[in-house]
């Protein structure tokens, strides 16, 4: 397994460069891993991305590297103590600094070429070769990145790169040619279209925008209405508003978003109309830290909002996840007619995994929104066992379709009945009893029997994941651990059913506060015995979870 | 079919201006021929707001300023619902007025109806959005200090396509218009001036009486320099009418994925291309 950091500028193109190179090191059937690390600007600072690669699956990022190519000299400062004893950097010529490193004339070459841009293709040839990976594919890569004019002088700098250098790592293996390399806010659309999506409406927020920017691209193909909302407030009243309608509606944001959609998540709740709410979460309170990770939005989403009205709430392990849970999250909404909130985070939102093609057969496919009753008893809140009243889309008969977020009787007219409110609020609540059937249990991972057990929530479940293999390799002790998908309501069979075994219990959060502790012990009586916590805005890795361990 | 609207008891105090609204948005629609079931009144909160819970059809009571981006979509949705949002001056103005701006942008199909009463009612008595200068309320006991909005003249500079006004006291003036914005296609504003007898002693229903007058036969509603001249008198004397009208695609005839296909809610969508979509990633 290879890891290398590309670092530079903001603007210096490192994106369309690793973009390129992590589709090649895929194509030639590796395994791919990107995690992407940007500071909130466009130009300057200091970006990087680290390509962790190999031939076996690779579920958290690594900060031990193999290779360091620098795109200038911030870059080599910054990470050359993470370099492995053999790790090389690769830079250009023109770069200072008293340091080992293949140098090739990069910028020299792309004077030449006649466009100082090109050296990022350059340096794509170099790694290729260094990593044994041939450029057949390079020309068809590119021209999903690289504007068709650039196209050519793009990839004889790629050329140029390759020629420029020898193999140091000999390709092996090569399994993973025919999966998708995709990252977690492209996985969630996907699954939203394969549920059937026909409306989305957002307000650009990092990190949740490149959702809306998929939607847009292949809306037409998709079939799915993507519009760009005046604010988070209107964004989400119009997903309610074309969900009430009778198409299936989504909105995504982060945490401030979020904030502003508070009220209409109740709306949502009190008028049963279905809807499903991504937060892509990044570290808050306020405008935080825009393009960095954490998980601190778990009680808000769990809380927002005046009053009480069934929810549900779930957290994005990966990417495949991603995919299916939220396929699954429409379903659910449907179902029970109730706003579904997607808890994602920046690193799996832009981070690049190597997925198996997603499996539609494993889609609960949309029931119609029918009712058996005449037209003229249509009842939209009439009153049931089960909580659920019949949904009809307004416009195709001869039946009225109300909302009302004021308290409403079966009819859906406003009321002040002291009766009617309690039937109401009981008759909303019992949806919950049937929720609470379909949920998940957390993902189990490791030892059978283990004396510690790590619980987890969302996109740690790679990391720990990682963390939980190295540690049963490593110790006497036996390793274990719960990372939650479903996470509210919260389900409590497994966990309980461990607790009661283990020695210790250890909760893994990118909080300060261990949410997902509070919500355990607020659930279930489970007292955590420990915390790794980890709120600086980036992402825990497998081998900072074990390091971390050893200090408890 | 029974195409005749039914309307319902109210909680609206005696001599209100929504009556006749109510009365004349019931004329409108049954004038228009419109089916009942195939109807979708919006609102957001306020008395006026209220009109949704009088009037049989499908109806989205939603939050308070939100109605238009709910309303948008639902058009958005389904073409075929023939979507009116009725609600006040403060909805529509005050708490829902970054909506009310984008609403116009986004030229959805539907028409928008203002209970413009200068005050709050619901919530007894405060200014609203279009409350005159030094209007003493219990909330602005000095008087107000805020400069009221012209909202025909925000509009018509915000780039409405149809931009009208009317008195609740003149229901046959008041219905016509409503038909021509409901009638028309893209975003309608349709501002109504309303006495509110509980809360506002100033702008009561002879002071609207003793000040409206039509605009003019030969006056050009295509003309929207002369439409924003005109919506500045707003003194002694106060022109209802149509100021501005302009045929242009709506929001459908704008968007590639509802442009001539059958709407949206009907719309299927071929299994193939989520294989496409994920063989553009491996």
């Amino acid at each position: 397994m290879f890891n290398i950091l590309i670092g530079g500028a903001a603007g210096q193109g490192i994106d369309t460069t690793v973009s390129i190179l992590e589709k090649a090191f895929k194509r030639s059937g590796y395994f791919v891993y990107t995690l992407r690390d940007f500071m909130s600007r466009i130009r300057g600072g200091h970006n990087f991305m680290i390509i962790r690669f190999g031939n076996d699956v690779i579920t958290s990022h690594s900060s031990k590297l193999d290779g360091l190519i620098a795109l200038n000299e911030e870059t080599v400062d910054l990470h050359r103590d993470k370099l492995k004893e053999d790790g090389f950097i690769l830079c250009d010529s023109s770069l200072k600094g008293n340091f080992d490193a293949i140098r090739i004339a990069m910028s020299e070459k792309a004077k030449d070429l006649g466009n100082p841009r090109v050296t990022g293709s350059i340096s794509v040839g170099a790694i290729l070769k260094i990593f044994g990976v041939n450029l057949d594919n390079i020309d068809d890569i590119m021209k999903a990145y690289i504007k068709k004019d650039y196209l050519e002088i793009n990839q004889e700098a790629a050329r140029f790169g390759y020629d420029s250098v020898d193999t140091k790592y000999p390709h092996t293996g090569g399994r993973f040619k025919d999966h998708m390399l995709i990252n977690g806010n492209q996985a969630l659309a996907l699954g939203a279209i394969a549920a059937g999506l026909k409306f989305y409406s957002a307000y650009p927020m990092s990190p949740s925008t490149s959702i809306m920017e998929y939607l847009s691209r292949h809306g037409v193909l998709a079939g799915v209405v993507m519009e760009q909302a005046e604010d988070e407030i209107a964004a989400i009243n119009m997903s309610i508003g074309a969900s009430y309608a009778g198409v299936r509606a989504m909105t995504a944001t982060s945490g401030g978003g979020f904030s502003l959609m508070v009220e209409a998540l109740g709306l949502s709740g009190m008028t049963e109309i279905p809807v499903v709410i991504a937060n892509v979460q990044r570290p808050g309170p306020a405008t935080g830290l825009p393009t960095r990770t954490e998980q601190g939005d778990l009680k808000f989403a769990i809380h927002a909002a005046q009053g009480e009205f069934p929810r549900m709430v779930i957290a994005l392990r990966n990417h495949t996840d991603a995919f299916y849970q939220t396929a699954r999250a429409f379903h659910i909404a449907d179902k029970y007619q109730i706003p579904v909130i997607l808890l994602s985070d920046q690193y799996l939102g832009d981070s690049t995994s190597t997925v198996q093609m997603y499996d539609m057969s494993e889609i609960i496919s949309r029931a119609p929104i029918v009712s058996t009753e005449e037209d003229s008893d249509y009842l939209r809140y009439r009153i049931t066992d089960d909580g659920i009243s019949p949904r009809r889309i307004p416009g195709k008969g001869n039946y009225f379709v109300t909302a009302d977020s004021d308290e409403h009787d079966e009819y859906g007219s406003i009321t002040e009945s002291a009766n009617v409110r309690r039937n109401m609020v009981d008759k909303r609540m019992r949806k919950l009893d049937g929720l609470i059937e379909e949920l998940e249990e957390p993902e189990y991972i490791g030892e059978a029997d283990c004396d510690i057990l790590l619980v987890g929530w969302g996109s740690t479940y790679g990391p720990i994941k990682e963390a939980v293999k190295t540690l049963n390799a490593e110790n006497e002790n036996k390793y274990g651990a719960l990372v939650f998908g479903d996470i509210y309501p919260l389900p409590t069979r497994l966990l309980t059913e461990k607790a009661g075994k283990v020695k210790m219990i250890i909760n893994i959060e990118q909080n300060a506060t261990g949410q997902l502790a509070g919500l355990i012990r607020e659930t279930t009586g489970i007292q955590c015995s420990s915390s790794i916590l980890k709120y600086d805005g980036r992402q825990i890795s497998g081998e900072e979870i074990v390091d971390r361990l050893k200090n408890i | 079919m029974n195409k005749s609207f039914s309307t319902y008891e109210t909680a609206w105090c005696p001599g209100c201006g929504n009556f006749s609204i109510l009365k004349c948005l019931k004329t409108a629609l049954e004038e228009l021929g419109k089916d009942p079931h195939e109807v979708l009144i919006a609102a957001g909160i306020g008395q006026a707001a209220k009109t949704p819970q009088y009037i049989s059809a499908n109806t989205f009571c939603g939050l308070h300023g939100r109605s238009l981006p709910a309303a948008s979509a639902a058009k958005i949705a389904n073409e075929g619902l023939t979507v009116i949002v009725n609600t006040g001056d403060g909805d529509s103005y005050g708490e829902g007025g970054n909506h009310f701006i984008h609403a116009i942008r986004r030229n959805v199909n539907i028409a928008h109806f203002v209970h413009d009463n200068q005050i709050y009612g619901l919530t007894k008595g405060q200014s609203s959005p279009t409350t005159a200068l030094g209007h003493l309320t219990n909330a602005q006991a000095d008087g107000n200090i805020n400069h009221p909005l012209n909202p025909v003249l925000l509009a018509l500079a915000a780039g409405a396509g149809f931009v009208a006004r009317s008195f609740c006291g003149d229901h046959k003036h008041l219905t016509a218009m409503m038909k021509e914005a409901i009638s028309y296609k893209g975003y309608a504003l349709l501002d109504i001036f309303q006495n509110c007898v509980s809360f506002n002693k100033i702008n009561t229903f002879r002071w609207y009486r003793d000040r409206v007058y039509y605009l003019e036969d030969d006056f050009d509603p295509s003309d929207r320099t002369q439409a924003m001249i005109r919506a500045m008198e707003f003194g002694d004397r106060i022109p209802i009418g149509v100021f501005f009208r302009e045929d242009r695609p709506d929001y459908h005839e704008m968007n590639n994925i509802l442009a001539g296909k059958e709407p949206l809610v009907d719309q299927t969508q071929d299994p193939k291309v989520l294989q496409e979509l994920m063989m553009e990633l491996v």
